[in-house]
């Protein structure tokens, strides 16, 4: 047991985080605390789902690391540079060329005056990746191939598309500067279930084609376990518990996360029936002032939020969980 | 002897727009069972919502037009009444839940004064009475404090409790029956399993008959007693939850069951249903689900399916159960879940797609 993020030797880190706080209005009578000392790791290559309620922090935290929202404190270290000791145009720009970021609503994020071949062609020529126009529209069409939109709508405006179209040509903008690194905020709620298998496809394919590393936030959990590697949860501006998917699913410990596990609706009729709803009481992660809490890491790469106390505990249920799975 | 409450028969709209006439449902025919919830699934654009917003004829004047069809309640057709005689049905008798609870609450009213309003309009009680039938409303859907939160403004509220206030106010006059309108799609999951369950115990206690409209499935399973799958302005499939989650005919609802991972899917393609929904504007001949139909046969690109009748509960649209229909084989997700239907139901009649994968498999 020890008390310090993850860190394995074997796998390259590409983003770390740590001790990450963004308090909204600090110190004045409606201080929000987004996102409250939270640390974590995002290995190349690997995707980390990031779930929770509304306001827990998950999209100031992915909006956070990529430089949308300035921090209060902590550090966001992206391939082994500072992100707050960025400065510069030029330094920015190359940040940005590395980190994208696909957004929630696909309507709200593109603009509905420019055409789409503008909307992808202006990224490439803000970051100098093709010069000329006929470079631009090889570049544009390229894009639109490989999220599926036919070449001909290039010159359509969004409003001539639908919700998932829309977000094609946003993940396809995300693309045209050839990212290592996206973050994908609720990508797929605004979308029809038959569209979101669509996105989920081409996201994960994407991934094997370019090796992308993804921070997927979203509520869905299926969905979240589906296409994740890892899961954190987040709740009131804190990683609760961080686990491998399966793990999580297979052997929750946090009350929280078995909480949420049991509230959301399974697709099976019997499964649905039988399940169980369990609340969890918020006061148990309120800590009175002066005691040690933080991440312990419980099991390998399952992590818990708690109290120097607790951990232990949890320590002993997991292990005997994970006799029980044997 | 199942009492049927609410008949939609044959029920036909369309929308008059600028670029021509939006055909939004399209001979739309259910019936409610007393004390059930029939729950509407389909993706946006469906055609759900407007179905059960003609019901309560809250569609707006200008340029809806009801083709044909009935809605019959209590042995009169909503759709013929004056609109004074709807008045005394609208909230009532049939109450509305929305998807929205910010946009569908008044910002400037106290939510007390909100639910009042309604008891006033419906139960001619004074304004002390219903204010305080009003406080019970506000208890009953589980608002702590119900006094002091009676005097709160909307925005005070968190979604979830917003929520409960819009249920509070269908609520008001204890209607025969709630047509909740995606209610928890806006809210987490944690509020929502709330709001599902208190839905649920209201309809029991108050013996409520439900509509319940939804693009969730995970949702259905947990309230529905009966679905109807919508695509492009039709019913497609229409059974008891246990047929349409076991034992679904339609390809559009295999789709979207296969289209859902849940949190044992494994398979490194999620099954996804190519393409998008067609433009309303101008529906394809034939079935409209068949271009992005990989079981499409060609009569589906000439012919509307008919209804095939499955069992007594249980019908489908779709020219696959015709008895000359060629032999398909189904996603092995729905293979699965039939094996699960035929060892729950042994008895099971009526033609189906099942029948003719067993004799594929042996002959």
């Amino acid at each position: 047991m020890t008390k310090s993020a993850p860190v394995q030797e074997d796998r390259e880190v590409i983003l770390r985080v740590r001790n990450l706080q963004k308090i909204y209005n600090p110190g004045k009578k409606n201080e929000v605390r987004a996102i409250d000392d939270i640390s974590f790791d995002i290995y190349k290559g690997e995707t980390l789902g990031l779930v929770g309620e509304s306001g827990s922090g998950k999209s100031t935290t992915g909006r956070s690391i990529i430089k949308l929202e300035s921090i209060t404190a902590g550090t966001v270290t992206y391939k082994g540079q500072d992100i707050s000791k960025l400065s510069g145009r030029s330094a920015v720009m190359d940040f940005r060329k590395s980190m994208q970021m696909i957004f929630q609503d696909p309507f709200a994020s593109l603009n509905p005056r420019i055409p789409v071949k503008n909307i992808i062609g202006d990224a490439l020529r803000l970051h100098g990746i093709c010069k000329t126009d006929e470079e631009v529209s090889a570049k544009v069409n390229e894009l639109l191939d490989i999220v599926g939109i036919h070449r001909c709508y290039a010159n359509r405006y969004p409003t001539e598309f639908s919700g998932g179209q829309c977000q094609r040509i946003g993940i396809a903008r995300a693309l045209c500067v050839r990212p290592d690194f996206i973050i994908a905020d609720e990508c797929l709620s605004a979308l029809d279930v038959s569209i979101q298998a669509q996105i989920v496809n081409l996201l994960i394919r994407l991934r094997q084609e370019r090796k992308m590393t993804y921070l997927f936030i979203a509520h869905d959990l299926a969905m979240v376990k589906y296409i994740s590697d890892r899961i954190a949860v987040m709740k009131d501006g804190k990683i609760l518990e961080m686990a491998p998917a399966d793990e999580l699913y297979a052997r929750p410990l946090h009350p929280y996360t078995v909480s949420l596990l049991s509230a959301s609706p399974l697709t099976d009729l019997h499964k649905e029936k039988q399940r169980r709803r369990m609340d969890y009481d918020t006061s148990t992660h309120k800590y009175p002032a002066g005691t040690e809490v933080g991440m312990f890491e419980v099991s390998p790469q399952h992590w818990i939020y708690c109290s120097k106390a607790e951990a232990p505990q949890y320590e002993q249920r997991a292990f005997s969980r994970l006799q029980v799975a044997n | 002897m199942k009492e049927t409450i609410l008949s939609v028969k044959d029920l036909t709209i369309s929308f008059q727009t600028l670029d021509g006439k939006v055909s939004a449902v399209q001979g739309v025919t259910f019936d409610l069972i007393k004390g059930e919830t029939l729950a509407i699934v389909g993706e946006s654009g469906s055609g759900k919502s407007v179905s059960v917003k003609a019901i309560n004829r809250v569609l707006p004047k200008g340029n809806t037009r009801y083709e044909q069809g009935e809605v019959f309640y209590q042995g009169q057709n909503l759709l013929d009444l004056p609109e004074q005689e709807m008045e005394k049905i609208r909230g009532k008798k049939i109450a509305m839940i929305f998807q929205d609870p910010m946009t569908s609450l008044n910002p400037t009213m106290t939510v007390g004064k909100q639910v009042a309003e309604s008891i006033v309009k419906h139960q001619k009680l004074s304004q002390a009475d219903a204010m305080q039938e009003a406080v019970n409303l506000i208890k009953l859907v589980g608002i702590r404090n119900p006094e002091e939160s009676s005097k709160c403004y909307p925005h005070q509220f968190s979604g979830g409790m917003r929520q409960r206030v819009m249920i509070a106010l269908a609520l008001a006059c204890k209607p025969d029956i709630l047509i909740a309108d995606e209610p928890t799609t806006a809210l987490d999951v944690t509020i929502q399993a709330q709001i599902l369950d208190l839905i649920d115990e209201l309809k029991r206690k108050l013996n409520m008959s439900v509509i319940f409209i939804t693009h969730d499935l995970g949702v259905v399973a947990h309230v529905a007693d009966r679905v109807a799958v919508m695509y492009a302005g039709r019913i497609v499939e229409i059974g008891t939850s246990e047929e349409v989650f076991y034992y679904p005919q339609h390809p559009y609802t295999w789709g979207l069951i296969c289209s859902m991972p849940s949190v044992d899917t494994k398979d490194a393609v999620l099954y996804s249903i190519p393409g998008a929904p067609p433009n309303l504007l101008n529906m394809p001949a034939g079935d409209a689900f068949a271009p992005r139909n990989a079981y499409a046969l060609a009569i589906d690109f000439e012919e509307k399916p008919p209804f095939f009748k499955v069992s007594d509960s249980h019908y489908a649209a779709t020219w696959l159960l015709h008895p000359a229909a060629p032999k398909v084989t189904p996603p092995a997700e729905i293979l699965r879940r039939y094996d699960t239907f035929k060892s729950l139901y042994t008895n099971v009649e009526g033609v189906s797609v099942y029948d003719k994968v067993c004799a594929c498999a042996g002959g």
